[in-house]
C-alpha cells in the first residue's frame, strides 16, 4: 500500500491510498481522479494516461521499456524530463509518498 | 443553455452506462442518478475478459470501472440484478423485473448486445459466460472456435498460450472481415498458425454435436469445447416495445436521441447518424460506449453538440497488439509501412486521396499519431505514406497537417 498524490494543473491535490501491485494509473481512475484518461486500461498502448513525475523525487520507479518511450513522443501534453505512463509506474512500499502531476490534456 | 433535468434513469449497467453516471457527476449534474443492471456486478471492462482475465491476470476486481465506494460517494444509485421490464413512456417511469418503478426525467438506454448462439456452444460476453469457459479450460481440451473476428480469435490465443488444442473455423474467406484490411486478417491469421492455432477459413460448419463439431465437407472434428463468437444481436426489445424506432439497433439522430426527445440510445445498442461517415452505423467498441456516454452526458446538461468522436479500437492475440483509429471499412487502397516480417507495421487506409483510418500492429505510436490527426480532421496522401522512409511522427512535426 502506498499514499499516492496527484496534482491538477490548477494545483487541487488528490491523495489515494494504492494496492501493492495496481498501478498508479490504476490508483487515479479506481478513486476518480481527474486527467488519467488511460484508454487502454493499462497496456501500454494509448498514451492518455500520461503524468509529470515530481520533480523532487528520489523514490525508485519501474525502468522505462522502449514502448513507452515511444508513447510519450505522442503524448497530448509534451513531453518532458520527468514525463511517465502512469500505467506503467506499479506501486509497492517502495514508492510511497509519490506525487505526479496531471498534464492539461491526454487526447 | 436549457435547464437539466432532475433525473436521469440509466437502463445497463455496462460500459456506456455507467460512464453516463461518471460523466454527469463530472460535468456537475446534481439531480438523481439511478443505473439499472441486468448483472449482478457493478460496471466492468469487458475487453479483458478475452485478455486478462480469462489468462488468470486480473480478477473481477481489476475489471470494475470505478471502485465500490465511487457510487455511493457520488451519491449514484445502482441497481444491480434487476433488469428494466418496461419504459412507460406516457407516464415518465420504468418498471424493473422487481416490481420496483423509477421516475426520470432523462432516460438513457445503454443495454448493450447479446450474443448470437448456436446449440452446444458456449459463448463470451459476460463475466459469467468467462467463468463457465474458464471451468471448462481446467485440464487438456480440445478447442473448437467457431467465428475468426476479435472475440473468438483472442479466446483461440490465450486457450493456445494454455497448451489447449485449438482450432478456429470461419465461414467467411477471411479473418475478421468486417473490422479490418485483408493484410491485417492475413498477417493475424499467419501469427496463430505460428503458435500452432489451426485456423480454417471458407469452412462451414454443419452441425454441434455432443463432443464433436462437423464441417460442411464432413471432416469431424472432436472437441471438449465449442465456443462460438459469430456476432451479437443489439439489445432493442425494451425500446421496441415502448414504441421507439428500431431496427438492428434503437435508432437515434446525431445527437443520439431516439424519437423521443428525453430518451437517448447509447454504445453497443444503438445505430446512430454518423457526422463522420454519412448514414446510420452501429459500433461495438469501448471508444463508442465511452464517447456517446459523455456526449449524452453533454447533452443532459444542455449542449447542443451532436456526437463526432473518431472510432478506434485495439484487439490482443499472441504478440499482436493491434490498434486501429478510423474507421477503414469502405477502403480502395492501402499503403503499407514499417516492418511486416518483423511483426510492426502500419497499414494506412485510403478512399482516393482521403486517409479513412490506419491500422497498427506492434506500432502503437503510429495509431496515437493517427488518432489525432483523424480527429482534427486531417489527411495525408498515399504518395506521400508510400515514399521511402516515411514515418507518421516526423511528418506530423513537419506541420504538413492541415487537412
Ligand atoms: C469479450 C469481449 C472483448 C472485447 N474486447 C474489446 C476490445 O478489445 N476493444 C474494444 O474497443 N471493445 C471490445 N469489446 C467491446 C466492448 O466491450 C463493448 O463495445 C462495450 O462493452 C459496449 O458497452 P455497452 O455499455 O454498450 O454494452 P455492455 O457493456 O454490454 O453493457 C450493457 C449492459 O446492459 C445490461 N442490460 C441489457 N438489458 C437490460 C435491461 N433491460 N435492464 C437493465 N440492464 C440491461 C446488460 O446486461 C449489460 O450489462 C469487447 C467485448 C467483449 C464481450
Ligand atoms: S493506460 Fe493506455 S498507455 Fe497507460
Amino acid at each position: 500500500m502506498a499514499k499516492i498524490t496527484y496534482i491538477q494543473t490548477d494545483g487541487t491535490s488528490t491523495i489515494v491510498d494504492v494496492k501493492d501491485g495496481d498501478s498508479v494509473m490504476r490508483g487515479a481512475k479506481l478513486n476518480g481522479v481527474p486527467g488519467i484518461v488511460a484508454e487502454c486500461g493499462g497496456g501500454a498502448s494509448c498514451g492518455t494516461c500520461h503524468v509529470y513525475v515530481d520533480k523532487d523525487n528520489t523514490r525508485p520507479l519501474s525502468t522505462m521499456h522502449a514502448v513507452e518511450d515511444e508513447l510519450l513522443y505522442c503524448t497530448a501534453s509534451p513531453r518532458l524530463d520527468n514525463s511517465r505512463l502512469s500505467c506503467q509506474i506499479p506501486v509497492s512500499d517502495d514508492v510511497d509518498g509519490l506525487v505526479v502531476h496531471v498534464p492539461e490534456k491526454q487526447i | 443553455m436549457a435547464a437539466a433535468s432532475s433525473s436521469v434513469v440509466v437502463v445497463g449497467a455496462g460500459h456506456a452506462g455507467g460512464q453516463v453516471a461518471v460523466s454527469l457527476r463530472e460535468q456537475g449534474y446534481r439531480g438523481s442518478i439511478t443505473v439499472v443492471g441486468a448483472e449482478p456486478v457493478a460496471p466492468y471492462q469487458r475487453p479483458p475478459l478475452t485478455k486478462a482475465y480469462l489468462a488468470g491476470k486480473t480478477d473481477v476486481e481489476g475489471l470494475l470501472m470505478q471502485k465500490e465506494s465511487y457510487y455511493e460517494d457520488n451519491d449514484i444509485e445502482l441497481v444491480l440484478d434487476d433488469p428494466v421490464a418496461v419504459i412507460d413512456r406516457a407516464a415518465r417511469v420504468v418498471v424493473l423485473s422487481s416490481g420496483r418503478t423509477l421516475v426520470f426525467g432523462d432516460l438513457v438506454l445503454a443495454t448493450g448486445a447479446t450474443p448470437r448462439t448456436l446449440p452446444g456452444t458456449l459463448s463470451l460476453r459476460t463475466i459469467a459466460d468467462t467463468d463457465a469457459v474458464r471451468a471448462r479450460l481446467d485440464g487438456p481440451s480440445r478447442v473448437v472456435v467457431i467465428g475468426a473476428g476479435f472475440i473468438g480469435l483472442e479466446f483461440a490465443a490465450v486457450a493456445r498460450e494454455q497448451g489447449h488444442d485449438v482450432t478456429v473455423v470461419e465461414a467467411l474467406p477471411r479473418a475478421m472481415a468486417r473490422a479490418v484490411t485483408a493484410f491485417t486478417s492475413a498477417h493475424v491469421v499467419a501469427e496463430h498458425e505460428k503458435t500452432g492455432v489451426r485456423v480454417l477459413l471458407g469452412t462451414q460448419v454443419k452441425a454441434v454435436r455432443t463432443g464433436a463439431v462437423e464441417l460442411a465437407d464432413g471432416t469431424v472434428l472432436l472437441a471438449d469445447l465449442v465456443v462460438a463468437g459469430i456476432g451479437v444481436v443489439p439489445n432493442a426489445e425494451l425500446a421496441a416495445g415502448a414504441g421507439l424506432t428500431v431496427g438492428d439497433g434503437i435508432v437515434v439522430d446525431a445527437h443520439l436521441r431516439t424519437d423521443d426527445p428525453s430518451i437517448y440510445a447509447i454504445g453497443d445498442c444503438a445505430r446512430f447518424s454518423s457526422t463522420r461517415t454519412g448514414g446510420r452505423i452501429r459500433l461495438e467498441s469501448v471508444q463508442n460506449a465511452t464517447d456517446q456516454a459523455t456526449c449524452v452526458a453533454a447533452s443532459i446538461m444542455g449542449s447542443a453538440e451532436p456526437y463526432t468522436g473518431l472510432p478506434w479500437f485495439w484487439s490482443e492475440q499472441h504478440a499482436v497488439k493491434l490498434q486501429i483509429a478510423g474507421l477503414v471499412d469502405g477502403h480502395d487502397h492501402t499503403v503499407v509501412t514499417g516492418d511486416p516480417d518483423g511483426g510492426r507495421f502500419s497499414v494506412f487506409c485510403f478512399r482516393g486521396d482521403r486517409l479513412l483510418g490506419v491500422e497498427s500492429v506492434n506500432k502503437p505510436a503510429d495509431y496515437m499519431l493517427a488518432r489525432r490527426l483523424l480527429s482534427a480532421g486531417g489527411t495525408v496522401s498515399p504518395a506521400v505514406v508510400a515514399a521511402p522512409g516515411f514515418d507518421l511522427r516526423t511528418y506530423l512535426q513537419g506541420g504538413a497537417a492541415a487537412a
